[in-house]
């Protein structure tokens, strides 16, 4: 698997943010980029994701959350999306060549660290704090 | 999915209606964020067609941390039976903070075990919704804003399963409702206010249920 380059620093250096490609992303199986998520996540890294995920793979990464929700370590994720609505318009030719909805920035990080997080249908807001 | 692969699913449906004689009663999935009212309205179809409750009401959030299904609850509308099968599941959240629990008076023990059954339990109701639900009934505290993203996300996988489902806007009885809210955020979905801790508006409910999942 393709694994997140790492960077040494220390929480105090700052918050880490992960802006990762679609094309990253694409060559995936739902577990490789569910794991790459939460293993950057639980570092107290920020990632935010060009294309988001699908349904299925959202549902699958609140499952694998809760997994791993530990107190004192872990308490789980904040995530943030811009709405669906318009992406999953995919219209009838999209349906009859099987194209799924593109996808949409979403916004990952550690629930302890992202005190608020806001959003509209063109702005996501958050406010990051260090470990 | 491609158009093909919908029509795949439809004829399956179709064809499994048709040999199953519709003796299986569908099993109802009610759905939503923690502290929305779904075990008060579990427990409200359940005691006003069977008699039974399905399990304990709370002010502190995910008081449900299992999946509890009320099997063969048989609704009657316009001289039509349906009978369904409700599952009452936990709350969906992303994080969950035993710290939380403390603010209700529980020693840290209790709260930290608390959180993990509770952790359990979402992971469990993500489950039943892919795998062991045919429709879903998502909740929404009326009160509350309802453009978050854990029901933003909710909604879009089970649209994506395909599965049908009603919107209840519920607290309609508390002072800060508004069902208008609800529809504003899911204007796809049918929405029907209610208040199951007052039982009001319970027969919409009722006939809505029977439209949707009969």
């Amino acid at each position: 698997m393709n694994r997140m380059p790492e960077i040494e620093h220390s929480a105090d250096d700052g918050v880490e943010i992960d802006l990762i490609s679609g094309e990253r992303m694409r060559n995936k199986t739902s577990m490789e980029k569910i794991r790459m998520i939460l293993d950057d996540v639980r570092k107290g890294n920020i990632v935010i994701l060009e294309e988001g995920l699908t349904p299925d793979e959202e549902s699958r990464l609140i499952e694998v959350t809760m997994t791993e929700i530990n107190p004192d370590d872990f308490a789980g994720i904040e995530i943030e999306s811009f709405p669906r609505a318009a992406a999953n318009n995919t219209g009838l030719l999209g349906r009859l060549i099987g194209a799924e909805p593109t996808g949409k920035l979403t916004v990952i990080g550690p629930a302890n660290q992202i005190h608020s997080l806001q959003r509209d249908e063109t702005l996501i807001r958050a406010l990051i704090s260090q470990r | 999915m491609g158009l093909l692969g919908s029509l795949r699913n439809s004829i399956s449906r179709v064809t499994e209606s048709l040999f199953s004689g519709d003796s299986e009663p569908r099993r109802i999935g009610i759905y939503g964020p923690p502290n929305a009212g779904k075990t008060t309205l579990a427990n409200r179809i359940a005691r006003d067609w069977t008699g039974d409750a399905v399990g304990p009401e709370s002010q502190i959030p995910h008081e449900t941390r299992r999946a509890r299904r009320k099997e063969n609850v048989e609704i009657k509308r316009n001289g039509k039976s349906v009978s369904i099968d409700i599952v009452d599941t936990p709350g969906v959240t992303t994080k969950v903070d035993y710290t939380e629990f403390l603010e209700h008076d529980m020693e840290k023990d209790e709260a930290v075990r608390r959180s993990r059954e509770a952790t359990e339990g979402v992971a469990e109701a993500m489950h039943w919704l892919r795998e062991d639900v045919d429709g879903v009934i998502y909740v929404l505290d009326s009160a509350e804003d309802p453009f978050t993203q854990v029901n933003t996300m909710l909604i879009g996988i089970i649209e994506s399963r395909d599965l049908p489902v009603l919107i209840f806007a519920n607290k309609i009885d508390l002072d800060d409702s508004s069902v208008q809210r609800i529809q504003n955020a899911f204007p796809q979905h049918e929405t029907v206010p209610l208040s199951a801790l007052e039982g009001d508006n319970m027969d919409e409910v009722y006939g809505k249920i029977a439209e949707y999942f009969g």
